[in-house]
């Protein structure tokens, strides 16, 4: 039997709770105070995931980055491997939000999409400074 | 030469709550509106704020800062409101003109019948709050070190060390690292981190970043650039213990140590500030004490939620339709809501109008203390409790919202407390 502690997102309230387990299968959840925990807890313990939002070069924009994200959330494992491949990658602008970067990104199901407009560079002006 | 316009309402600031409020003034059926904002770009602070969680509760649904802004920004490209970016407001007198200049157009003079401040908030420094030791390269805050990663494109630095626990610092947190840095700790005077709980597990937890409370840096070292910080650990009256020093190895030290709303233009006014928020006094329409000047979003109070900044400029739009209508009638007396125990601030101050369309009226405010099993009472000036609400947690980190129902305004009413209590028999 192994234990582990998953804090609750869901409120302001935190409610640590502890997962008890047998060979990854959940034997029992204890130490939330609502439905909304227990779900959390379930789903952190069997497959945490998360939204990675991070950033990709562009060439000629008006910005020299874009934001991005993964469309829905990706298992957390994948996170930084994720960044390493997102370190590669440069758009060209024009950039629009919803822009599909990467489709299936990483093997996972999920779109990388940007989630600004970058307009093309007009003139040195246009770019932004410090 | 300076160009002179005329609008019915100048709104500073083209962040959420200034969007929000042009946006709403003009469904509310004024037309004539001009939106200053001196960055190049819409959506302030939105812009850097990359990350998703914003809009859960205006949306219902979780979207990035730039995604959120977007939406607005969209709203705006079919109105017909009139947007100066790069335009910097240096001046505003109290029979409401606004004085401003921009590369294009140089000095303008703006006559407003309303206005909307809406400027925001800026981050306090090291000098605020007078950390000892060097002053070498490779001391941001978080902001500025956001600013840098998500829109410029700068690593400030490899190895760092944040200071304040707030949802900036632990969002730079994540950040940084997911960037390649690596994050030595995050520090938190308080006994207890005064960011929202889900940026704690997902931007420290998640990448087993220590945050250690009840710590401060009590010294910087470094030559050129940040090579160490002194952590020492404080007492119940937050001074740092003696023999409690640690020294951390780092390039760079990030700051998250509270915000203070932007209010230059809003003194010179002559308008009033709460001493506790750093923002104006207002009623419950988000007016000031001078007719006609409106206020919403961080330049009022600092929020957590963008989602409530949005919802306070849509108040403060919808006023300045009624102002400008003559929409108004004025009640006999103010009602003042006044904090009592562990309520360390409440907004709107006071309640001036009566309105019989309106069937409630939200108030937000902080609390001092954590609490929990509390309840939230509010009394009249004879001390008998009006309502009470049941909260199972309060912290000082997310703002508390209860509803003032209008049918309990009394006409003869001056004053309501509000006092957090624990819960007794």
């Amino acid at each position: 039997m192994s234990r582990t502690t998953i804090i609750c997102i869901g409120c302001p309230k935190g409610c640590r709770m502890k997962v008890e387990s047998e060979r990854g299968e959940i034997k029992k959840i204890s130490g939330f105070s609502c439905p909304v925990g227990k779900e959390h807890a379930r789903k952190e313990f069997e497959n945490p995931t998360r939204i990675l939002p991070t950033t990709v070069r562009v060439k000629g924009g008006e910005l020299p980055l874009v934001p991005v994200k993964t469309a829905a959330p990706i298992p957390k494992k994948l996170l930084l491997p994720a960044m390493r491949e997102i370190a590669r990658i440069e758009v060209e602008a024009p950039v629009y939000t919803g822009q599909v970067i990467r489709k299936n990104f990483l093997e996972t199901g999920v779109d990388l999409v940007a989630t600004r407009d970058v307009k093309r560079e007009t003139s040195d002006r246009a770019r932004i400074t410090a | 030469m300076v160009m002179r316009f005329n609008y019915d309402l100048v709104v500073i600031g083209g962040g959420p709550a200034g969007l929000a409020a042009a946006l709403e003034a003009e469904n509310s059926g004024i037309e004539n509106i001009l939106l200053l904002e001196r960055d190049k770009y819409l959506g302030g602070i939105l812009q850097q704020c990359i990350h998703n969680g914003f809009g859960l509760e205006y949306f219902k649904e979780e979207l990035t800062g730039p995604e959120y802004a977007g939406r607005f920004i969209e709203r705006l490209k079919g109105s017909k409101i009139k947007v100066k970016t790069g335009t910097m407001v240096i001046k505003i007198s109290k029979n409401k003109e606004v004085l401003a200049l921009n590369r294009e157009e140089g000095l303008l003079t703006i006559r407003a019948k309303a206005i909307v401040l809406a400027m925001g908030c800026r981050e306090r420094t090291r000098e605020a709050i007078l950390i000892p030791g060097d002053r070498p390269a490779g001391i941001f805050t978080a902001g500025t070190a956001q600013r840098y990663v998500n829109i410029e494109g700068y690593m400030p630095g490899r190895e760092v060390v944040i200071l304040g626990s707030g949802d900036i610092g632990l969002i730079m947190a994540r950040r940084m690292t997911l960037e390649g840095a690596d994050v030595k700790a995050v520090l938190e005077i308080m006994s207890y981190s005064s960011g929202l709980v889900r940026n704690k597990v997902q931007c420290l937890d998640d990448f087993d970043i220590p945050l250690k409370l009840r710590h401060t840096i009590t010294s910087i070292n470094g030559k050129k650039r940040v090579e160490s910080v002194i952590v020492s650990q404080v007492d119940d009256r937050l001074r740092p213990i003696p023999g409690t020093e640690e020294e951390i190895k780092c390039d760079t030290v990030l700051l998250s140590v509270g915000l203070i709303p932007e209010n230059e233009l809003t003194r010179e006014i002559g308008i009033d500030l709460d001493g506790v928020t750093g923002g104006p006094v207002v009623n419950e329409v988000r007016e000031t004490q001078v007719e006609g000047v409106f206020t919403c979003g961080n330049v009022l109070q600092v929020h957590d939620l963008v989602d409530f900044v949005t919802e306070e400029g849509e108040i403060a739009g919808r006023a300045v339709s009624k102002y400008l209508k003559g929409e108004r009638e004025w009640r006999d007396q103010p009602v003042r809501l006044e904090p009592g125990k562990n309520v360390r601030y409440i907004v709107p101050h006071r309640i001036d109008y009566r309105d019989k369309d309106r069937k409630r009226i939200k108030l937000f405010m902080r609390v001092k203390e954590p609490g929990k099993d509390v309840k939230i009472k509010l009394r009249d000036g004879t001390g008998k409790v009006l309502l009470a609400y049941k909260r199972e947690i309060v912290t000082p980190g997310e703002m508390v919202t209860v509803f003032l129902p209008e049918a309990l305004i009394d006409e003869n009413m001056s004053r309501i407390k509000i006092s957090i209590e624990k819960e007794g028999r």
